[in-house]
C-alpha cells in the first residue's frame, strides 16, 4: 500500500476585486455576522462597507488583506493572533487579553473589537463572497 | 427581541423608552403599530401642524433580518388631506432604527427653536439647529454627517425649506435619494421646528435558531437575486413604465389631457439608462440595487466648465415632472427632480400642482400678475424651477395657494375638472382605467401604492375582468399590503414574500403565526385606519373625481363615470359599509 501524498492546501484569501461595483446593500456584512457570529448585526461583521460622504460618494470595502508578515499578529503580546506557516492568522480566544493592540496595528482598519474588546477577525471563509450580488469580492488562492 | 417604543417630547425636551410588548404582539409592527400609536397619540380633530399632532416612525420584526425588508413607515395626520398620513422610505432608516434598538419612535410637541434629534442607541439628544434652518436638504445632510457618529450605519432624515415653510406636500429626504415623500410629512417636521433626525446604534439581534434563520434567509435571497421576480427593478428600473404606459395609452401627459406622449421616448427609462445613468445603489439589506442615479451635466460657461448633479429618478417623478408637464428632454425632467430634492418637495404633488397651474394659466384663470411674470407653459423648465422656488417662498396669495395643494388652489382659482387629486392627494402616474381611480379613492392614504389599482387595470387589459372582479382585487390587495407593510418590506419585493415565505421568515425569528392570523391582521389594520379617517371627517360617499379622468382615453378605453360609481358602491357593499 502506497502512502497517500497530501498536496499542501493552499491558503485562501479574500480579495476586493471590484470595489467600484459595490451598490451598498451590505449583504456581505449580514452574511459575515449571520454565519460567523450567528447574529444579525453590522458590528459583528469582519467585513465593513463604509460610505464616504454618504451614499452619494463611493463605497469603501474594508476587510483583512491577509498580510504575509501580519502586523496584527506581531502586535499581539500574548500570541492570541498566531500566524501559521502558510501565512494565515488564527485567533486563539483563550489567550486574548483584550488589549486592543491588533486593532491599532492594522492601518486599513480591518480589525474592530467586539463588546468584550476581542478582535473581530476575518477568517477568509468566503461567506461574504457568496452573498455579494455584484461580484465585488473574490476568494483567491495564495501561492 | 425587545419591543421598545422611544418617546421624544420636543416641548419638554424629554425622552424615554417604554416596552410595549402588547402593542407589537397584537399589531406585529410597521403600519399596524403605526396606526395604533396614531390613534393613541393624536387627539380627534387636531390641527396636523400643531404640537398636538404626533410624528410616528415604525419598523417591523423582519427589518434588518431579511433581504429587501428595508423600509420604515412614518404615520401622522396629513396636513394635505386632513386624513391619514402615511409615508414609506428605504435607504438606511429601518436598519438604523433596528440597531438603535427602537422599533417605534414617537415625536410629540414642538421645539422652542429649530432643532434636530440625535439618536445614538439609547442616547437621545435634542440639539440646536438654528444655524442650519433655511439650508437645502442635501447640504443639511452633508453638515450633519460631519457632526454626528455612526458613519456607514446611520440614517439622516431631514427637511428642506419647503418643510420649514409648511408647504403641505413637503417631503422628508432620507439619506439622499430616498424620501418620506407623500402627504406632507415635511410640513409636520417644520411645524415642530424639527429640521432633522440622525439615527444610529450598535445593537444586534440574537437569533433563536441561527440555523433555521440561515436556511430561510438563503431561500429568500436566492429568490430575490436568481429569479426574475425583481428583474424589472434591477435593470432599467421603474422608469421602464414610461414607454410601456405610453404604448398602452396610460401615461398621463400635459395634466392628463392625453394618455400617450409622442416625446415619451426622450424621457424613457431606456434613454435615461443608456445616456444618464451612472450608478445604481441599494437600500441597506437589499441585493437588488434599484436606486438609479443619473449624472446631470450642465455647462455654465463656454469654456468647458460644468455643474454635475447626481439625481435619482423613478417612474413617478419622470411622469409628474416629465410627461405631465410636456417636458421633452431627460435633462429637463432631471433638473426639476433635482429642484424638488433641494427644496424638499414631494415630486408627485409638485408636478401635479404645476400641471394644473399651467392649464389654468393657459385658460386665463391665472394672470401673469399673479404668477409675478413667470410664464407657466408646458416644457418651460426654467419657469417651472422658478415656480417651485416661489411655492416655497410664497411671495403672494397665488403661490401660497399652490403651496396648499391642487385641491385648495382649484377651489380658489377654478379648474376643478382638471385638478388631479383623489381624496385630496395629487394622483400618481397612471391613467390605466377605473381600478386606478377607484383604488386611489378608497385607499387608506389615497396613494397608488395602497392597492395598486393601476396593476389591476393592466391585468384587466390582458384578461377580461369585470368591475366586480376588479373591486375584489382591490380589496384583496388593500388587506395584503396591510400585512406586508407591518414587516415593513419593499413593495418591489412583494413577489418574493408570498404568504408562505412571510410565515417562514416570521417563524425563523420566533414569531409563530398562521395564515388566518395574517388575514385577520390585514383586515383589522384596514379597519383601524378607516376608523381614523372617519374620525377625521372622511366620507367615501362624498369623494370627488375630476372630470378629466372621463375625458381622456385610458388603457381600458374611455372610462364612464357610472363605472367608477358602480365600483365604489360595490366596494362599500363588500366592505359591509352599506
Amino acid at each position: 500500500m502506497t502512502e497517500e501524498v497530501k498536496k499542501p492546501k493552499k491558503r485562501r484569501r479574500l480579495k476586493v476585486a471590484h470595489p467600484e461595483r459595490c451598490i451598498g446593500c451590505l449583504s456581505c456584512m449580514f452574511a459575515c455576522s449571520r454565519i460567523n457570529a450567528k447574529t444579525a448585526s453590522l458590528k459583528d461583521s469582519a467585513i465593513k462597507i463604509q460610505t464616504q460622504g454618504g451614499i452619494e460618494g463611493d463605497f469603501r470595502v474594508i476587510v483583512c488583506r491577509g498580510c504575509q508578515d501580519a502586523p496584527c499578529s506581531r502586535a499581539c503580546p500574548t500570541g492570541a493572533l498566531e500566524q501559521k506557516p502558510d501565512g494565515s492568522v488564527v485567533f486563539h480566544e483563550e489567550l486574548c487579553t483584550s488589549c486592543g493592540k491588533c486593532e491599532q496595528a492594522c492601518l486599513i482598519g480591518a480589525i474592530t473589537l467586539n463588546k468584550d474588546g476581542k478582535p473581530i477577525k476575518c477568517k477568509h471563509c468566503g461567506a461574504c463572497v457568496a452573498f455579494c450580488p455584484h461580484g465585488v469580492l473574490e476568494l483567491e488562492e495564495v501561492s | 427581541m425587545l419591543r421598545k417604543v422611544l418617546y421624544i417630547d420636543l416641548t419638554s425636551e424629554e425622552s424615554w423608552v417604554e416596552e410595549r410588548q402588547d402593542l407589537f404582539e397584537e399589531w406585529l409592527g410597521g403600519t399596524g403599530v403605526g396606526i395604533k400609536l396614531l390613534m393613541e397619540e393624536c387627539p380627534a380633530g387636531a390641527d396636523p401642524l400643531s404640537p398636538q399632532a404626533p410624528l410616528i416612525f415604525c419598523i417591523g420584526p423582519l427589518n434588518g433580518l431579511f433581504p429587501a425588508i428595508t423600509k420604515a413607515v412614518a404615520t401622522f395626520k396629513s396636513p394635505l388631506t386632513g386624513g391619514l398620513g402615511e409615508s414609506y422610505a428605504g435607504g438606511r432608516l429601518a436598519l438604523a432604527m433596528r440597531f438603535a434598538g427602537h422599533e417605534a419612535i414617537v415625536v410629540r410637541g414642538k421645539a422652542e427653536r429649530p432643532c434636530y434629534i440625535s439618536i445614538n442607541g439609547g442616547d437621545v439628544k435634542i440639539k440646536d439647529a438654528t444655524s442650519i434652518w433655511g439650508i437645502d436638504a442635501p447640504t443639511t445632510g452633508i453638515i450633519l454627517r460631519e457632526k454626528e457618529p455612526g458613519v456607514g450605519r446611520r440614517s439622516i432624515i431631514r427637511i428642506g425649506p419647503a418643510g420649514e415653510r409648511l408647504v403641505k406636500y413637503a417631503a422628508v429626504i432620507v439619506d439622499t435619494y430616498r424620501h418620506l415623500g407623500r402627504l406632507g410629512i415635511g410640513a409636520v417636521f417644520g411645524s415642530k421646528n424639527l429640521k432633522a433626525m440622525v439615527i444610529s446604534g450598535t445593537e444586534h439581534i440574537d437569533l433563536p435558531d441561527a440555523k433555521r434563520y440561515r436556511e430561510v434567509y438563503n431561500k429568500l435571497y436566492q429568490t430575490a437575486v436568481q429569479t426574475d421576480v425583481m428583474e424589472k427593478y434591477h435593470d432599467i428600473g421603474t422608469t421602464i413604465n414610461i414607454n410601456v404606459l405610453n404604448y398602452l395609452k396610460g401615461l398621463p401627459t400635459r395634466n392628463f389631457q392625453s394618455s400617450s406622449y409622442p416625446e415619451a421616448e426622450k424621457i424613457s427609462g431606456e434613454v435615461l439608462a443608456d445616456d444618464y445613468l451612472f450608478r445604481r445603489l441599494s437600500c441597506a439589506g437589499c441585493p437588488i440595487g434599484c436606486i438609479h442615479v443619473a449624472a446631470l451635466k450642465t455647462a455654465f460657461s463656454q469654456h468647458h466648465e460644468f455643474e454635475v448633479r447626481k439625481v435619482s429618478y423613478d417612474h413617478e417623478p419622470i411622469y409628474s415632472l416629465g410627461s405631465n408637464l410636456g417636458v421633452t428632454s431627460a435633462e429637463g425632467a432631471l433638473q426639476l427632480i433635482d429642484t424638488c430634492e433641494r427644496l424638499g418637495l414631494d415630486a408627485i404633488s409638485s408636478g401635479v400642482v404645476l400641471a394644473w397651474a399651467t392649464e389654468a394659466y393657459e385658460k386665463d384663470l391665472i394672470t401673469p400678475q399673479e404668477t409675478l411674470g413667470v410664464p407657466l407653459q408646458w416644457n418651460n423648465v426654467k419657469s417651472y424651477v422658478q415656480t417651485l422656488e416661489n411655492i416655497v417662498k410664497a411671495p403672494n396669495e397665488f403661490y401660497s395657494a399652490l403651496a396648499q395643494g391642487v385641491e385648495f388652489a382649484s377651489v380658489r382659482y377654478g379648474g376643478r375638472d382638471y385638478a388631479m387629486a383623489l381624496g385630496g392627494n395629487e394622483v400618481a402616474g397612471y391613467h390605466t382605467g377605473p381600478a386606478s381611480i377607484v383604488g386611489q379613492l378608497v385607499g387608506v392614504r389615497h396613494s397608488h401604492l395602497d392597492n395598486a389599482g393601476y396593476a389591476i387595470d393592466q391585468k384587466a387589459a390582458k384578461k377580461q375582468l369585470d368591475p366586480e372582479q376588479m373591486v375584489e382585487e382591490i380589496i384583496k390587495e388593500d388587506d395584503f399590503r396591510g400585512i406586508f407593510n407591518c414587516l415593513v418590506g419593499c413593495l418591489f419585493a412583494r413577489g418574493v414574500y408570498t404568504e408562505e415565505n412571510i410565515l417562514d421568515a416570521l417563524g425563523a425569528v420566533g414569531i409563530v403565526k398562521t395564515k388566518e392570523d395574517l388575514a385577520d391582521l390585514g383586515r383589522r389594520i384596514f379597519e383601524e385606519k378607516y376608523r381614523f379617517k372617519a374620525r377625521e371627517g372622511f366620507d367615501l360617499a362624498r369623494v370627488r373625481v375630476p372630470r378629466r379622468f372621463f375625458e381622456t382615453v385610458s388603457t381600458l378605453g374611455m372610462i364612464e363615470p357610472q363605472t367608477v360609481e358602480d365600483m365604489l358602491r360595490m366596494y362599500r357593499e363588500k366592505r359591509g359599509w352599506t
